[in-house]
C-alpha cells in the first residue's frame, strides 16, 4: 500500500503512527529528542534556582506572582493536553472528523494560554520585574519565554498539520506528524507543571 | 533510475542537495578535515610564539584569538565532524542497513555545522575572533569587548543544533535498522561506541545550547547570568560548560576507541578479545563520563566532600579504560599482526593514551590538582588524551576506511612516513609539556621570562610542532598522489570481518542490494569462515525505496546563519541586524513550513533496473 493514501477502515493499523519503518523512525527519534529537550529544560531550572533570590532591582518573586491568573493558565494548558489525548484515541479510531475537532480545541486553549501568559508578562514589566533588572529577571523570562516558545511552535505546528490535511483522511504518512504534535504538546504540558511548582508556587511560598 | 536522474543535474547541485549518507560523510570529512588544517595552523603560531623566552611573534589580544580559536577550532570544527564523517560512512554498513534513519536531518546536520564553523570563522576578518578562551569562562567571556564572543556563541550555537540531529540520526539508525540477525551484542564496536557517542551528545549538547543563550543574552540583551553586580552568578557558566564539556571528551575518545577496535582485531586476524567487556566498558564510560564534570572545577571552592565524590568517580574511569587497553593487547597477542599503515596508528595510540589516562588520573586527585591547575601540566595531559588518542585513532580509521569511502588505497610508504613524523612529533611536542607544567609555566600566557629555564623544553616542543606539520603535510601529498593514480580497490581490500566489506567497490548507493542476514560476531567472516563467497541474503531481490534529494537543508542553514549575523550585531548595527534576524529566521521557519507541506515520500529503485545494474559485479 502506498503510505500517501487514505486509509479505510478495512485496512486500518492497530497503530499507524509507526505501521511503517519512517513512522517507527519518527516515532522513536521523537522520543529521543524530548529526552534532549529534558536536559534543555533541566538546565533552565538548575539556572532558575540558583538565581530565584537574587531579585537586583527588581521586585521580589513573591510580590509580583499572581497566583489565581497562573492557577487558570495551568488548568487552560492541562486540559488542551486532554483533548490531544481524545484526538489522538480518535486518530487511532480513523474518525478523522472528531480528531480534527479535538485538535481544534487544543489549539484554541493553547492560544488562550499564550494569551495569558503575554498579558501576564506585561503586568510584570509594569512592576519593575523585567529582564533586565536582576539575575532573578533573567532566569524568570528565559526560562517561562522559553516554555512560552514552545508553546508558540506547538501552536503553529499543529495549525499547518489541520490546514494542510484539510480534506484529506489519515494516511500512513500523516498519521506519525498527529501523533508526534500530542506527544510534543504532552510534553510541553508537563514542563508547566514543573514551572509551576518551582517558579510560581516556590516564589509565593519562599 | 534516480542514477539517470542526478546525471541531468550538476555535480555541485548533486553534492548541495545529497541525503546519501556515505556523500555526507565525505562532506563532513572534507569540511572537518579543512578545519583541522585551520587548527593546526594556530597551533603552529602558538608554538612559534612560545619557542623562546620574551618572544614578540603573537603577543597580547592576538595571543589570546589564535588560542581560542585553535581550542574551538579543534574541538567543535575539526574532532567533531571528522567523527561524524566516520559514523556516516561506515554505522549504516556495518549494521546492513541501505540508510539512516532520517537522510533530511542528516544533511540538514552538515549544513548547520558547515554554516557555524564558516560563521565562526569569518570572525577573523570582521574585526577579531573571540579572545575568551575555548571554555568561554565568565565573566571574562561576557566583558569582552568587539563581537569576538558573539561570533563564538552564534557559530557554535548553529554547529551545535547540527551535532545534536547527527546524534539522535544514528541512535535511531542503529535501534530501528540493523539487518536481520544483528542483534545488539553482534554489532561491531565501532557501532557500538557511535551509539554510546550518540547518546552522549543527545545528553550533553543541551546543557551547551542553554549555555550559550544564557551568554547571548548576557551579551545582546544585557541579562545578568553572569553578571555579580545584579546577582548573577559566574560559577553557573562553568557547571553548564562542563555538564557538556566532560561528556564531549567521551563522545570524542569513545569513536576512536571503536575504530582501534576495528583495527586492532582486522590486522590481527583475530576476533575482538573480550568483547562483551568491550561493549560494557563502553557504555560504563559513557555513563561515567556524565558523573565528573566537577573536576574541571576543584579550585573553584566546591567544598571537600564535593571534591572528593568527584574525585572518586574520575578516577572510576580508569577501570572501564584499562580494560579496553588489556582487552586491545589481547587481540594482538597470538594474532597474525600486519603492521600497515592503519594498524601503526592503532597500535601506536595503545600506549600513548595510557600515557595520557595515567595523567588524568593524576590530576583527578583533589589535593594535587591544586598544584597542576591551569599549567602547562593539563596542556600536556588534554593533548595526549586528544591529539595521542583521538587524532591517530582518526588517522588510523582514515588509512582503515579510505577504501570504503573513495574506492582507492592511500599510499602505503607515504603513509610509514606520515606516521612515523606525526607520532614522533607528536611525543616530542607534548612530552616535555609535563616537565613545564611541573616547572610551574602556566598555560594561556603568551609569554615568560628567560630566567625561569623554561626555553629548552619549549623549543623541543615547537621543533615537534614542526615535525607534526610535516606529517600532516605528508598525509596531504599521501591524498593527492592516491587520487591522481588513482588504482581501484576491490570492495574487501584487508580480508575484513565486518559487513561493511561485504559489498562491492565503489559502493552502491543503496547499499545492499539484498538485506543481509547476520549469524554472528563479525558477520561477514563467519560466512567466510562457512567458505561462502558472499552474504546470505535475508530478502529476495526487490524494489529498494530510498529518499529524495532535497535543497533545503541548505537553504534552511542559510537562513540561521544570515540570522546568526543579525544577532551577533544586534548591538551596535541596529536596523540593518533586526532585518538580518528577521529575514533569516524567516528563511529558516519557511524552509521548516515547506518541508512539512510537500509531502515527499521518496522514490522507489525497480528490481529490474537494480538486477541489470548489478550485472557483473561479484557481490
Amino acid at each position: 500500500m502506498n503510505v500517501g493514501e487514505r486509509l479505510t477502515d478495512e485496512n486500518f493499523p492497530e497503530s499507524p503512527e509507526k505501521a511503517t519503518l519512517e513512522g517507527k523512525n519518527k516515532f522513536l527519534g521523537f522520543w529521543l529528542f524530548l529526552g534532549g529537550e529534558t536536559v534543555l529544560f533541566a538546565t533552565l531550572f538548575g539556572t532558575y534556582l540558583g538565581l530565584r533570590n537574587s531579585f537586583g532591582k527588581g521586585p521580589e518573586a513573591s510580590e509580583i506572582f499572581q497566583l489565581p491568573i497562573v492557577f487558570i493558565a495551568t488548568m487552560i494548558l492541562l486540559t488542551s493536553s486532554l483533548t490531544s489525548v481524545y484526538a489522538v484515541l480518535a486518530l487511532k479510531q480513523n474518525n478523522v472528523k472528531a480528531m480534527r475537532a479535538w485538535f481544534y480545541v487544543t489549539l484554541l486553549l493553547g492560544v488562550a494560554f499564550l494569551g495569558l501568559e503575554i498579558y501576564e508578562f506585561v503586568h510584570y514589566v509594569h512592576e519593575g520585574h523585567t529582564f533586565t533588572s536582576g539575575a532573578f529577571g533573567s532566569a524568570f523570562y528565559t526560562l517561562v519565554g522559553f516554555h512560552g516558545g514552545h508553546v508558540l511552535f506547538g501552536v503553529l505546528w499543529i495549525a499547518s498539520l489541520l490546514v494542510r490535511n484539510s480534506g484529506r483522511g489519515l494516511t500512513l504518512y500523516n498519521a506519525p506528524k498527529y501523533y508526534l504534535f500530542a506527544l510534543y504538546w504532552h510534553f510541553v504540558d508537563v514542563v508547566w507543571v514543573f514551572i509551576f511548582t518551582v517558579v510560581y508556587l516556590m516564589g509565593k511560598v519562599g | 533510475m534516480s542514477n539517470a536522474h542526478a546525471a541531468n543535474k550538476s555535480v555541485l547541485w548533486d553534492w548541495l542537495t545529497t541525503v546519501d549518507h556515505k556523500k555526507i560523510g565525505i562532506l563532513y570529512l572534507i569540511s572537518g578535515g579543512f578545519f583541522f588544517l585551520v587548527g593546526g595552523l594556530e597551533a603552529v603560531l602558538i608554538r612559534i610564539q612560545l619557542m623562546s623566552p620574551e618572544m614578540a611573534f603573537l603577543t597580547g589580544d592576538m595571543y589570546n584569538q589564535v588560542l581560542t580559536m585553535h581550542g574551538t577550532t579543534m574541538i567543535f570544527l575539526a574532532a567533531m565532524p571528522v567523527i561524524f564523517a566516520f559514523m556516516n560512512a561506515v554505522v549504516p554498513l556495518q549494521i546492513g542497513a541501505r540508510d539512516v534513519a532520517f537522510p533530511f536531518v542528516n544533511s540538514l546536520g552538515f549544513w548547520l555545522f558547515f554554516f557555524g564553523g564558516v560563521l565562526l570563522n569569518l570572525s577573523w576578518f570582521l574585526g577579531g575572533a573571540p579572545d575568551a578562551g575555548w571554555t568561554a569562562y565568565a565573566p571574562l567571556s561576557t566583558q569582552s569587548s568587539g563581537h569576538g564572543v558573539d561570533f563564538y556563541v552564534l557559530g557554535l550555537q548553529i554547529a551545535g543544533a547540527g551535532t545534536l540531529m547527527g546524534g539522535i540520526n544514528f541512535l535511531v539508525t542503529i535501534i530501528n535498522m540493523r539487518a536481520p540477525g544483528m542483534t545488539f551484542m553482534r554489532m561491531p564496536l565501532f557501532t557500538w561506541t557511535a551509539f554510546v557517542t550518540s547518546g552522549l551528545i543527545l545528553f550533553a549538547f543541551p546543557a551547551l545550547t542553554i549555555g550559550f543563550f544564557l551568554l547571548m543574552f548576557d551579551r545582546v540583551f544585557e541579562a545578568n547570568f553572569f553578571d555579580a553586580n545584579m546577582g548573577g552568578n559566574a560559577v553557573i557558566w562553568e557547571h553548564i560548560f562542563w555538564i557538556f564539556g566532560h561528556p564531549e571528551v567521551y563522545i570524542l575518545i569513545l569513536p576512536a576507541f571503536g575504530i582501534i577496535s576495528e583495527v586492532v582485531a582486522t590486522f590481527s586476524k583475530k576476533r575482538l578479545f573480550g568483547y562483551s567487556a568491550m561493549v560494557f566498558a563502553t557504555v560504563l564510560i559513557g555513563f561515567l563520563g556524565f558523573m565528573v564534570w566537577a573536576h574541571h572545577m576543584f579550585t573553584v571552592g566546591l567544598g571537600a566532600v564535593a571534591n572528593s565524590i568527584f574525585a572518586v568517580a574520575t578516577m572510576a574511569i580508569a577501570i572501564p579504560t584499562g580494560v579496553k587497553i588489556f582487552n586491545w593487547v589481547f587481540t594482538m597477542w597470538g594474532g597474525r599482526i600486519k603492521f600497515n599503515t592503519a594498524n601503526l596508528f592503532s597500535v601506536g595510540f595503545i600506549p600513548t593514551f595510557v600515557m595520557g589516562g595515567v595523567t588524568g588520573v593524576m590530576l583527578a586527585v583533589a589535593p594535587a590538582d591544586y598544584q597542576y591547575h591551569d599549567s602547562y601540566f593539563v596542556v600536556a595531559h588534554f593533548h595526549y588524551v586528544i591529539v595521542g588518542g583521538l587524532v591517530l585513532g582518526l588517522f588510523s580509521g582514515l588509512y582503515y576506511w579510505y577504501p570504503r569511502m573513495f574506492g582507492l588505497m592511500l599510499n602505503e610508504a607515504l603513509g610509514k612516513w606520515n606516521f612515523w613524523t606525526f607520532f614522533i612529533g607528536f611525543h616530542l611536542t607534548f612530552f616535555p609539556q609535563h616537565f613545564l607544567g611541573l616547572m610551574g609555566m602556566p598555560r594561556r600566557y603568551f609569554t615568560y621570562p628567560a630566567e625561569f629555564e623554561l626555553g629548552s623544553l619549549n623549543m623541543i616542543s615547537t621543533v615537534g610542532a614542526g615535525l607534526m606539520s610535516i606529517g600532516t603535510i605528508i598525509f596531504l601529498i599521501n591524498i593527492v598522489v592516491t587520487h591522481v593514480k588513482g588504482e581501484k580497490v576491490s570492495g574487501d581490500p584487508w580480508d575484513g570481518r565486518t559487513l561493511e566489506w561485504a559489498i562491492p567497490n565503489p559502493t552502491p548507493h543503496y547499499n545492499f542490494l539484498q538485506t543481509p542476514l547476520v549469524r554472528g560476531l563479525d558477520a561477514l567472516w563467519i560466512e567466510k569462515m562457512a567458505g561462502n563467497k558472499k552474504m546470505t541474503p535475508a530478502e529476495p531481490v526487490g524494489d529498494i525505496h530510498m529518499p529524495n534529494n532535497s535543497i533545503l537543508p541548505f537553504v534552511m542553514s542559510l537562513g540561521f546563519f544570515i540570522a546568526g549575523f543579525g544577532f551577533i550585531y544586534f548591538n551596535t548595527a541596529g536596523t540593518p541586524a533586526l532585518i538580518a534576524v528577521i529575514v533569516g529566521l524567516g528563511i529558516g521557519l519557511a524552509c521548516m513550513f515547506l518541508r512539512s507541506w510537500i509531502d515527499d515520500h521518496g522514490h522507489h529503485l525497480h528490481k529490474e533496473d537494480l538486477l541489470k545494474e548489478d550485472k557483473g559485479v561479484d557481490v
